[in-house]
């Protein structure tokens, strides 16, 4: 196996692999950024992905063909923001704690899902999809020699998709006044309170947002890697996504990055075993290496890691 | 007033879940002072469930045939469990016995420890245990020459890999796994003595995304048709391949299990599917044998009752579509042969060694 091959294996699985990541990741950054902590990121995923199949599934028999994922793909995004209400109002409306209410979501959300799958479907998951986000080639990029079907060829759309995104949440939360009024609320809610902005509303809109990226992430993992909803479909991506996003400083940017990485290191401890050098390193070693590669980052690389100073502290007006 | 109302709520709760739990009880109190004269048969599912499109499904329909043959009612004469995590399987056993449940099969090799103590203690009870053995009176222990099945799409594998390359993909690297792997590779050297094998385990029996990684690498590394021995794992390996399909890669899946055809389907106008066979294993047929043994009085209580070629226990898919008139030749040909006794596949390592000397 030459080079080109082995990379031709390693690198498309690694993009592919982190897309849902990378999606759910940037929602956790709306939501931290504006200072809610959303543990909840597990449960909304769920929720995106039980969506994302059953609705994938009737868009094929309502006629919706190929355009059923990403049908399916609206409506995720907006139940998974109607779901994150409920976390909303519990840690900013009433201020509970953020944590709790996050995990109350995930608990909710694991049995809510499989208990409408067995009323809807009368069985433990839902059919295998048909439509699904099947790979192909992207026009023109994938032609570019050595790169180009690297990185373009036989791919998912949809981790272009969340590539393209995350730069898009860059430009919004670090250009925009909207994204400066999100990253004063999380730093500093009266501060920001006294200048005129309405710290509950604009909490409310990031936790919102959170829930729509997160759904999306899960209706993504749905419709192209899992092809149906089990008990097991999401089982600690919404974590891996939290700590994408830690691990990418609470940036849209480095939690893409983050993201990636977390696939490579994925990507490798499976292909690794078929690789000529590395196929000589116990499998032991390899099935750890992405749990041992990001304490490693986490620890030596990223530095201090720097949360928005507001970030767990329900805003009481007028509270000093 | 506020604390007053908590107060309140948190009683009514409470004495809410004080008479719910009267109510359980006497439920099972009112089961147990029923005369039992019928015979009656439960099964305890392993993480699967009976809808997972494998063994459990399997089980469950062969036990649902067994009551529909009898009269039996669903839920009373014959039933399930769901476990939804290992933790469950001794509860939902201890639970069955204490409803007087003639026979209690415990589907899956992952139940062995749970069977092993609930047994022990429940002296009475009868178990049945699919996948596995336990070495008690009152265990009867299923198990299947899945070896035998795998030669079988193993010779399928190597007549039709135009690569001269064929992967397979195993769940948990165990026993019982092995036996589809190495009678597998017996199969696929016996057809083509040129071919080439990757094997890989997943390491997991329920991920589907590794199961894609995995199958990419093999699919990359060249290999064009692939085995699955690996539950859901296996369902990322047929998502994987419908993907090389629809870009115009000839590649194959051999499912397992059941008859896998539905699974690989990528255009379903013209009904065509990735899936080139499967090796299925009739987990109906044990059930529904096992079942009537032990009705008649006959319960092969201590020993291992193995299903192979020879009693309908293990074969490759009744779909055969994708499968070539020369190769289902051969299969028929070999299936003689195993059953006769002059071909011995190989179910572990060693044996795979000296028989591919």
């Amino acid at each position: 196996m030459d080079l080109m091959q082995i990379l031709g294996i390693i690198i498309p699985t690694a993009i592919f692999a982190a897309a849902p990541l990378i999606l759910t990741a940037l929602g956790g950054v709306f939501s931290e950024r504006s200072g809610v902590v959303n543990i909840g990121l597990e449960g909304l995923m769920m929720m995106g992905a039980f969506v994302g199949a059953v609705f994938t599934f009737y868009g094929e028999t309502w006629g919706f063909g190929g355009a059923s994922p990403w049908f399916s793909f609206v409506v995720a995004i907006l139940l998974g923001a109607i779901f994150s209400l409920l976390h909303a109002v519990a840690s900013i409306t009433f201020r509970a704690d953020q944590v709790v209410s996050g995990v109350a979501l995930n608990f909710l959300a694991a049995g809510l899902t499989i208990f409408l799958v067995k009323k809807i479907f009368d069985a433990g998951q839902t059919p295998y999809l048909n439509e699904r986000i099947f790979k192909s080639d992207v026009p023109i990029l994938s032609d570019i020699p050595i790169i180009g079907p690297l990185l373009f060829g036989k791919a998912y759309v949809t981790s272009y998709v969340a590539i393209a995104l995350a730069v898009v949440v860059w430009f919004v939360i670090y250009k925009t006044p909207f994204g400066l009024r999100l990253r004063s609320v999380g730093e500093h809610p009266m501060a920001a309170d006294t200048m005129g902005i309405n710290v509950t509303k604009m909490r409310y809109i990031a936790v919102m947002l959170s829930g729509a990226f997160a759904g999306l992430g899960g209706a993504v993992y749905a419709t192209s890697i899992s092809g149906n909803f089990t008990h097991s479909t999401i089982a600690g991506q919404g974590f891996m996504a939290l700590a994408a996003m830690i691990f990418g400083k609470w940036h849209p940017l480095g939690a893409l990055g983050a993201a990636l990485f977390f696939g490579l290191a994925q990507s490798l401890s499976i292909t690794g075993q078929q690789i000529p050098f590395l196929k000589e390193i116990p499998y032991v070693f390899l099935l750890i290496s992405p749990y041992v590669l990001t304490i490693l980052a986490l620890a030596g690389f990223v530095g201090r890691a720097d949360a928005p100073k507001a970030i767990g502290k329900p805003y009481e007006k007028g509270k000093r | 007033m506020k604390k007053r109302y908590g107060f309140l709520m948190s009683m009514v709760l409470a004495a809410g879940t004080l008479l719910s739990a009267c109510g359980a009880s006497d439920d099972a109190t009112g089961d147990g002072d029923k005369k039992e004269d019928s015979f009656k048969v439960a099964m305890v599912t392993d993480t699967g469930g009976v809808d997972d499109k494998s063994f459990n499904q399997s089980a469950w329909e062969g036990l649902q045939e067994f009551g529909n043959e009898n009269d039996l009612k669903e839920k009373e004469g014959y039933t399930y469990v769901q476990s939804d995590a290992q933790s469950d399987y001794r509860p939902n056993l201890n639970n069955l016995v204490r409803q007087d449940f003639d026979l209690v099969f415990g589907i899956g090799f992952l139940m062995q420890e749970d069977i092993k103590k609930v047994a022990e203690q429940q002296k009475d009870a009868q178990f049945a245990l699919v996948d596995s053995v336990v070495d008690l009176d009152n265990v009867a222990s299923i198990t299947f020459k899945e070896h035998q099945g795998s030669f079988l799409v193993g010779l399928v594998a190597g007549l039709q890999t135009k690569t001269n390359k064929v992967g397979f993909i195993g769940g948990v690297e165990s026993e019982l796994i092995k036996k589809f792997e190495n009678g597998f590779k017996a199969g696929v050297l016996t057809a083509n003595p040129n071919a080439e094998i990757f094997q890989q385990y997943a390491g997991d029996f329920n991920d589907a995304a590794k199961g894609t990684t995995i199958a990419a690498t093999l699919y990359g590394k060249g290999a064009d048709v692939i085995y699955h021995a690996a539950g859901g794992t296996g369902a990322g390996v047929f998502t994987e391949a419908i993907n090389r399909k629809k870009n115009g890669e000839d590649v194959w899946v051999i499912g397992v299990d059941r008859d896998q055809h539905a699974e690989g389907i990528y255009d379903q106008d013209a009904n065509k599917s990735v899936t080139l066979t499967s090796m299925v294993k009739r987990v109906d047929t044990a059930v529904f044998e096992v079942s009537k043994l032990t009705m008649e009085g006959n319960f092969p209580g201590g020993e291992i009752v193995e299903f192979g070629l020879e009693e309908d226990g293990v074969g490759i898919a009744p779909t055969t579509d994708n499968v070539s008139e020369e190769a289902l030749k051969m299969v028929e040909e070999y299936k003689e042969k195993i059953v006769a006794g002059e071909v011995e596949v190989p179910k572990t390592d060693d044996e795979f060694a000296s028989f591919n000397k």
